[in-house]
């Protein structure tokens, strides 16, 4: 069993790397660069959520509707892949879900407070991708953006997709 | 009581699941941003040396293990600290060279291959090359230069998984000019 703490490596040996190739070829980035950044991010979590989903809801019966999905997401799901459960869920009703997380665990290496804020979104973009990955083998298609104002706390805005 | 140590066995596992998942998706974004197994090779290598250095801290903050006394101490604190501590598994150290300054490390399921396969096009690939990087990089931390390689893999075939470990050089301290 993998210790916790490997993938806490792994992923910020990701972020950097992926950040560092985009910008050895031209020394700056600007943020064209960063999107690609951040879809790379996103992709590889994507894939990642989605087999995390599958291998969580194995035996469990299906959900009874969309609002059930995302209380599961806040709570056996988030606590598998991030050690804790959502602190905060709010919503309209109308497909738009706001998941709050007070301590996210990807962020409390990082800082506490306002230092170093302009980089949580290099390392939010995976987890992003996870969150939809899973949604998505739930058969929700979603936009999933994080948003930090004061580090640790984090809100993740889930808008799931009408066909 | 039982329920709430599943709970605690299901949670590793799915910690090692994310870790492992985590692991492949690198993998196949290296593939696809590389043009070759060697290029793959090389840069899972090279992360694995940038978590190493870092690795190393964690590990002397947590295991609390002193300097080894020499090279087959050193193999016995991988295997038995580090690799259990780290990977949840205990792999045997075997094959010393004669001049003790060479051995393997025999794992018989190596857990970054959980659910992987290497398709036909990717026969050369070191899937798992990371942890070479990675024991490489913890080890020049404390003063040892030391060669690590892949001699078997079980995805491409072989019955077990064999990390080769080779001692270099010891790496002296460089202590800035004028200081005491």
């Amino acid at each position: 069993m993998a210790d916790e703490s490997l993938f806490d490596f792994l992923h910020m040996e990701i972020v950097s790397h992926i950040y560092k190739e985009q910008q050895s070829s031209k020394g700056e980035m600007d943020n064209k660069d960063r999107a690609v950044c951040v879809s790379v991010l996103e992709s590889m979590g994507f894939r990642v959520g989605q087999g995390l989903i599958e291998r969580l809801t194995r035996d469990s019966p299906s959900f009874k509707d969309e609002l059930d999905v995302m209380k599961f997401v806040c709570k056996d799901f988030w606590t598998k892949v991030f050690r804790r459960q959502v602190d905060n869920l709010r919503t309209n009703h109308q497909g738009t879900y706001v998941l709050q997380d007070n301590k996210f665990s990807l962020l409390t290496q990082l800082s506490s407070g306002k230092q170093y804020l302009d980089q949580a979104p290099k390392y939010l973009a995976f987890s992003c991708g996870v969150v939809r990955g899973a949604l998505s083998n739930l058969g929700l298609d979603s936009v999933v953006t994080a948003e930090v104002s004061v580090m640790p706390s984090c809100k993740f805005q889930v808008v799931i997709q009408k066909l | 009581m039982s329920r709430q140590s599943n709970r605690t066995t299901d949670s590793k596992k799915m910690n090692s699941e994310l870790f492992t998942l985590t692991y492949g998706a690198l993998v196949t974004q290296l593939c696809k941003d590389y043009e070759n197994d060697e290029e793959v090779n090389k840069q899972l290598d090279k992360m694995g040396y940038n978590i190493g250095v870092r690795l190393i801290e964690d590990f002397l903050a947590r295991s609390s293990i002193g300097r080894c006394q020499d090279f087959r101490e050193t193999a016995d604190v991988i295997a038995k600290v580090a690799f259990k501590m780290y990977l949840g598994v205990t792999p045997s150290v075997t094959n010393w060279s004669p001049a003790g300054d060479e051995f393997s490390l025999i794992l018989e399921n190596n857990p970054l291959v959980d659910f992987v396969e290497l398709p036909d096009n990717h026969s050369t690939l070191v899937y798992s090359n990371l942890l070479c990087g990675v024991l490489r990089g913890a080890l020049e931390m404390v003063q040892m230069a030391v060669d690590v390689r892949f001699a078997q893999d079980t995805l491409r075939g072989d019955n077990v998984t064999e990390i080769r470990m080779k001692f270099i050089k010891r790496i002296e301290e460089n202590l800035p000019a004028g200081d005491e």
